[in-house]
């Protein structure tokens, strides 16, 4: 601190004083005291410390090798039964998402209607009243479906789940292409055409790469959004990782259960997020300055 | 097909319709009950990530990491059976042997309320990025003190920025309420649950349930507009 002071105060010494007035250092930065802003964030931070301490304290003294190898393998399971749901549906819907989304930006009422009314039911209902209307709701007409050959789907509430999510998402994933497909200037559009190219290689090699750069950060909330809904599938009996945590904790009625399945979603969504920072990072070096 | 449904949606004895219509208020009374709260914490949580004071920043990072990377349905089991174990240890631990139990609703309201801050806070703060600083280097020149500079200059600038975000949030809110009929509320979804089971027209029930839930996200988009066009008022068009 006292370095910079003597440093302004060199370069300085030799001029003239201007209007009679003696050039002064800078003064030097206000100390960091106790404010009160201070003594409050210390005191929440330590009150977070402390829960989190204690939560950690709790995990360690209940911790023991019976609980781990007789459920371990079920949350493993579990997560793997997540993210394999959750990578179904994303890619399912991802592929809906295209007519979907060019169904909504489309002129023609008789497309952009029906898309318009997909999208705002799936966006306007809750996920887990969809789940049930498939689930429950479908499964009561098992005759109907039987006699079209339909029931072994209907009747298994895995593919119940992968159904709902991927119709689901497909509403949202068209609404991000949608906005992201609108970012692209016309001027693109008009460029593409002034040099001959078809509509369809228009939209495919000048359009579509431009607005899914757009869409990445969107997308990626969209996957975390979907990774945290898919616990409510454990309601219709799939055992996902929030399925297997009820499972384990209807046997053992330990808290830790839980706990230990937080810190799996945390930990899956922190990781999620750190991927994404990357492949964002490396898909647009290029617009890098 | 008229006569069978007709009679199964009206209100009274046989029909259903009263207790989807209860079950649709107290989905907005949750909702409703959640938003001061939520508003609330996810203001100061954003004050705090804003703040120059590192614990405070820290605190409110770590709050915002928490709820927004855990599902909504496990925030809400970890506060349902993390409270009702703990107030027992405790309780127990000074010598009262009792079982507590905690009320879905208040359980519903603060789960949802903690989700609903750690997004708010989001919002919160890029409306904040969207008033410029010289408002409140003004505010401070012109003497008036900070806590009177954020009640009246920056905060009403600050709504109006918000709202957009919040408007979404609510929405969004209104929706995760359908969570807490899981741990036992009668909302609309378990309302529906237990007509559909009762009169063996799961589909007939679930539809309407998502009927009544699409009704009102439409009531509400229509009222948030409402709402923008009124905070806008004050405002040049150019």
């Amino acid at each position: 601190m006292s370095a910079t002071s003597i440093g302004s105060s060199e370069a300085t010494a030799g001029m003239p004083p201007a209007f009679g007035i003696e050039a002064r250092p800078a003064p030097d930065p206000t100390p960091r005291g106790w404010s009160a802003a201070r003594i409050g964030g210390y005191a929440i931070a330590a009150i977070w410390l402390g829960v989190l301490a204690l939560l950690l304290f709790y995990l360690v003294s209940v911790f023991s090798p019976e609980f781990m190898k007789r459920y371990g393998p079920r949350y493993l399971n579990g997560l793997w039964t997540t993210l394999l749901l959750v990578g179904i549906s994303v890619g399912i819907g991802g592929l809906l998402s295209l007519p979907l989304a060019l169904a909504r930006l489309s002129a023609i009422p008789f497309l952009n209607g029906p898309a318009l009314a997909y999208t705002t039911f799936f966006r306007g209902t809750p996920l887990i009243a969809q789940t049930f209307l498939v689930y429950y709701g479908l499964g009561a007409l098992n005759a109907e479906l039987k006699s079209i050959g339909l029931w072994w789907f209907f009747r298994e509430a895995w593919y119940c789940a992968i159904f709902t999510f991927s119709l689901h998402t497909a509403a949202y994933q068209a609404e991000i292409l949608r906005g992201a497909i609108r970012t692209v200037p016309n001027g693109q559009r008009e460029a593409s055409k002034a040099m001959g190219l078809s509509r369809w290689t228009t939209f495919r090699k000048i359009i579509l790469p431009q607005a899914l750069i757009v869409a990445l950060r969107p997308y990626g909330n969209e996957i975390v959004l979907l990774i945290k809904a898919s616990a409510i599938v454990a309601v219709i009996t799939v055992y996902d990782l929030m399925g297997q945590t009820r499972f384990v904790f209807s046997r053992s009625f330990d808290f830790q259960a839980y706990l230990w399945a937080a810190l799996l979603y945390l930990a899956i969504v922190e990781v999620l997020r750190r991927l994404w920072d990357v492949l964002e990072g490396r898909l647009t070096r290029h617009l890098k300055r | 097909m008229e006569n069978d449904i007709l009679p199964l949606l009206g209100f009274g004895a046989d029909g259903w319709g009263d207790q989807l219509l209860w079950g649709a208020i107290l989905t907005v009374s949750l909702a409703l009950s959640t938003l001061p709260l939520g508003l609330t914490l996810g203001f100061l949580v954003a004050l705090g990530r804003r703040s120059e004071e590192r614990s405070l920043r820290f605190s409110a990072t770590l709050f915002t990491t928490i709820f927004r990377g855990l599902p909504e349905l496990l925030t809400l089991f970890l506060i349902y059976y993390g409270v009702q174990i703990g107030l027992s240890a405790a309780l127990r631990a000074i010598g009262i042997e009792t079982v507590v139990e905690i009320n879905a609703f208040a359980a519903g309201m603060i789960a949802l309320g903690l989700v609903f801050a750690a997004y708010a806070s989001e919002v919160f703060i890029s409306a904040f990025a969207g008033i410029a600083d010289g408002q409140s280097e003004a505010s401070r020149a012109l003497g008036i003190g900070r806590l009177t500079t954020m009640r009246r200059v920056i905060m009403p600038q600050l709504f109006r920025l918000a709202l957009p975000g919040l408007g979404n949030l609510w929405l969004i809110l209104l929706k995760d309420t359908a969570l807490v009929s899981v741990i036992g509320l009668s909302d609309i979804l378990r309302q529906s649950s237990i007509a559909a089971r009762v009169t063996q027209e799961a589909l007939l029930f679930y539809s309407i349930a998502c009927l009544i839930y699409l009704v009102l996200s439409l009531i509400f988009t229509l009222l948030i507009g409402q709402l923008e066009r009124r905070f806008d008022r004050g405002l040049v068009r150019s």
